[in-house]
């Protein structure tokens, strides 16, 4: 059994029923130890219900589910080696914010010397950046730091596994960036196995070295933040991150495809046979804007808004027989030249590798 | 508008405000004040009539309110656990049991009550050894049970709306944090609902300790304070009892106001977390 000391957590053709709803089917993953893992999914894909599962709220209907592999069928969460970040943070509001971090250590057996426990908390607190705030109430916090203390409360354990259900959906933005970048080097320095379940995927891209999709109680992929972007599994993946233009068209030959507008687009070499019909997804940067006097070849088009986003500008551009299509360029590329304004007449140039072709 | 409005409260304080009065009133004449006085309350208390009821009413309301706060608690924590559908029939039963008439349920637990009586003691005095087996009758017993079931809708009703607030997530991570459901129990759920469950008791003893109607029909030969009230006046209304109807007056206002504060507070305090 050498798989059992590699993965921190084992789904084996794990299903979860309720009632007759099907929240999750078959789901088979290895979390490996030490792993940051995000599960990524649209709201009521089963992303939830995994994590419920591991955690011990949810038991499967079907399959089982192992940690540090053991199996935990009927193990209430209270004898689990794992903790949880709740998405509210579920403090305790009757307690400061020490005697919030030093439950799990007094729950304990055999029990824990008590100087022994305010030191592990201290220590815990310190680590989130909270030294000092042990006697606030809970209430007198802000999100931010109500976070911190679910955050220390749930490591102060050392869990095998830290659960984290969409920690960051309840903060601002900047705070959220600042706190995946917490989040990323706490995971490092501790080495403790990380799943973390969101529907951000820009989140699952940025602290994730795995990324789990899922979709309709599936998992649709399971690769690297990069692999996920740049090779998505399907369609769906495609959409869902990252950004997309969706078109759809004919393979000509090998490489190359007779859009519904009637041009011909340059792809990857596939192995489908001609004549198929296929789905595309590019991405907005595989695209390049050329003033419409300059560039030979390319899709004519209308650029019809800009949004301006700082480093890049996003170009939304009118193409005769294909709708609108969305485009980013960096600031740099386009400094010679300017920007295109609403009303321009463009041309678009795909780059083979950005266009991901799928059978429709 | 306005002068309707000052005739309606005229009505309902006025009254109440004149037995206030004349409970220190120096005369006996019930009609004409005569000077200040706090004579009638040390002779309502004196009157040993008068003290046996109110002890009765105590150890009623005490009992009753006590035994109501602790089953509605379980009732209130049990019905959490049920389908929604199963809750919501729940629910409206015991909505219904609070707006029940207390004429109907003096009546109902009183037949109720003489048919177990009738049922029970042949059956205990065939069971029996000694010579004279005990007779279960009416008395203590059946007016807590009868006040104790009513309030213990009331404490039902109240605890639940709090433990619907406490939402689930803080008991889940009680248990993520290796607490055992008892220890989850004990040290994140009771401390939050402690406040709503008293709240609950107050309201409970206060609604025993005023009854009137129930113990009426339950009481049997014992004689509770509204009782003892009630007999009195007629023999006419003396200032004696006016002492002893501003006594319960402050008594309930006290506890209902208490109630009103715990209640409210807890509220005050989530409001503040979220």
């Amino acid at each position: 059994m050498t798989s059992a000391s590699v993965n921190d957590i084992e789904f084996r053709s794990v299903t979860k029923r309720y009632g007759a709803v099907t929240a999750v089917t078959d789901i088979n993953l290895a979390v490996p130890k030490g792993a940051f893992v995000a599960l990524l999914g649209p709201s009521g894909c089963g992303k939830t219900t995994c994590l419920r599962m591991i955690g011990g709220f949810e038991q499967p209907s079907e399959g089982e589910v192992q940690i540090g592999g053991a199996a935990m069928a009927g193990i209430p969460p209270y004898r689990r080696p794992v903790n949880m970040v709740f998405q509210h943070y579920a403090l305790f509001p009757h307690f400061d914010v020490e005697a919030n971090v030093a439950y799990g250590l007094k729950q304990m057996r055999p029990k824990i010397e008590a100087a022994e426990i305010s030191r592990r908390v201290g220590a815990a607190l310190e680590m989130v950046r909270l030294g000092g705030f042990g006697k606030r109430r809970i209430h007198e916090m802000s999100g931010g730091q109500q976070q911190r203390v679910a955050l220390a409360r749930a490591l102060v354990n050392k869990p095998k596994v830290l659960l984290l259900d969409e920690p960051l959906a309840a903060l601002d933005k900047k705070l959220r960036t600042a706190m995946q970048i917490e989040l990323q080097t706490l995971q490092r320095e501790l080495g403790i196995t990380f799943v973390l379940v969101t529907h951000d995927q820009e989140e699952a891209l940025s602290m994730s070295d795995k990324v789990c999709v899922m979709s309709a109680g599936r998992i649709v992929q399971f690769a690297s933040p990069q692999e996920v972007y740049d090779r998505p599994a399907n369609i769906f993946v495609a959409d869902f991150v990252g950004k997309t233009n969706r078109l759809s068209g004919t393979l000509e030959n090998g490489n190359a495809v007779r859009l519904s507008s009637g041009a011909l687009m340059p792809v990857r070499d596939t192995l489908l046979a001609p004549g198929t019909a296929l789905t595309l997804a590019v991405r907005p940067e595989a695209i390049r804007l050329a003033k419409a006097a300059e560039a030979a070849g390319g899709i004519a088009g209308t650029v019809t808004h800009r949004i301006f986003l700082g480093s890049s500008v996003e170009y939304s551009v009118a193409v005769s027989g294909l709708g609108d299509l969305l485009v980013t360029a960096e600031r740099q590329s386009l400094a010679a030249d300017g920007l295109a304004e609403p009303g321009d007449p463009v041309r678009l140039v795909f780059d083979p590798s950005g266009a991901h072709v799928f059978p429709a | 508008m306005r002068a309707l409005v000052s005739a309606v409260y005229l009505f309902l304080y006025a009254p109440i405000a004149l037995v206030v009065l004349f409970s220190f009133n120096a005369g006996r004449n019930a009609s004409e004040f005569t000077g200040f006085s706090t004579q009638w309350y040390g002779k309502a208390l004196s009157n040993g009539f008068l003290t046996d009821a109110l002890i009765n009413s105590l150890i009623i309301a005490f009992t009753s309110a006590t035994l109501a706060a602790v089953f509605g608690t379980m009732a209130a924590l049990g019905m959490e656990r049920l389908s929604p559908r199963a809750r919501a029939v729940f629910d409206g039963l015991f909505a219904a049991a609070i707006v029940v008439p207390g004429v109907v349920i003096g009546i109902a637990t009183l037949v109720a009550l003489v048919e177990v009586f009738a049922f029970i003691n042949p059956v205990l005095a065939s069971l029996w050894p000694g010579e004279r087996p005990p007779k279960i009758g009416l008395g203590y017993g059946s007016i807590i049970a009868a006040h104790g079931l009513f309030s213990m809708a009331l404490v039902t009703m109240i605890v639940k709306a709090r433990i619907s607030s406490l939402g689930r997530d803080i008991v889940e991570a009680s248990g993520d944090l290796y607490a055992t459901p008892l220890t989850t129990f004990r040290q994140i759920v009771l401390p939050q609902i402690l406040p709503s469950i008293l709240a609950g008791f107050l309201l409970a003893f206060t609604f025993s300790f005023d009854d009137f109607i129930v113990a009426f029909f339950v009481a049997g030969s014992k004689t509770t304070l509204p009782m003892y009230v009630f007999a009195s006046i007629r023999r006419g209304v003396t200032p004696e009892i006016n002492a002893i109807a501003t006594l319960v007056l402050v008594a309930s206002l006290v506890m209902i106001v208490v109630a009103r504060v715990l209640m409210r507070e807890r509220k005050a305090k989530t409001a503040a977390t979220e």
